[in-house]
């Protein structure tokens, strides 16, 4: 979700020691495992929040640079992505994804969250969270197809 | 405002399509999507990654550091 291993274990740290500090406050209105996956997510919320990805807005926050959105490539039937797609590939692409997009593709697609549970753990619309996961997917596509070499498209 | 949908080009259709998925409408049921192959294989392509998604980042342990870091943090937390 950080896309680095360190940070990841600095953030896994600070989790247990939120756990410990926030245990307490726990009522069993949620599953338990559901509310320490709150917490956990919170915790990197928090860090993308330092590292400036502001959530407040964001809307903002998380859409890229006009150059840096993703592409519409209108056609070019030939180029498609069925089958398999590499593992490998997908995973680069995906840390390559701005901290925004990466966020919300992961929540979705990789972990299994709502589009609620995301609007309100991200505090955005659900449209927002549909749209923004929407042009996540379109840019890894993007990025997939820029992996493939013309000789492999042909 | 563009007329038919069924008119639309398929610059148009892509143009307004995260707004229409935010909107919650179903877009592979859009009339532009029905009468349009190319439309229609962007969405079969972008549901393929969101398919590929479910096999990524399988879970990692922490090391044994991390256990030992955790552990000596609580106990600095509760001096």
């Amino acid at each position: 979700m950080v896309g680095n291993v360190a940070e990841a274990e600095d953030l896994t740290q600070e989790a247990f020691l939120q756990l410990h500090r926030k245990i307490a406050t726990f009522r069993g209105d949620s599953a338990f495992s559901t509310w320490l996956h709150r917490l956990a997510i919170n915790v990197v919320l928090m860090q993308l929040r330092k590292k400036g990805l502001s959530l407040i807005s964001l809307d903002e926050a998380m859409e890229p640079a006009p150059d840096e959105g993703p592409s519409r490539s209108f056609g070019a039937p030939d180029l498609t992505l069925t089958g398999a797609i590499d593992r490998l590939a997908l995973e680069r692409a995906v840390a390559d994804l701005p901290a925004g997009y990466r966020l919300i593709f992961i929540l979705h697609d990789v972990e299994g969250f709502e589009h609620n549970e995301i609007a309100s753990m991200l505090d955005c619309s659900i449209g927002n969270s549909k749209s923004q996961l929407h042009k996540a997917r379109l840019k890894l596509r993007d990025a997939l197809r820029a992996q493939t070499s013309p000789e492999e498209r042909s | 405002m563009t007329g038919d949908p069924r008119k639309m080009s398929c610059a148009e259709f892509q143009a307004q399509l995260s707004e229409l998925i935010g909107s919650g409408e179903d877009v592979a049921a859009h009339p532009h999507v029905q009468g349009c192959d190319r439309c229609r294989a962007l969405l079969a392509e972008l549901e393929t990654i969101a398919e590929a998604a479910r096999q990524l980042f399988p879970s990692v342990e922490p090391p044994d550091e991390v256990w030992t870091q955790i552990e000596s943090a609580l106990k600095q937390e509760e001096k």
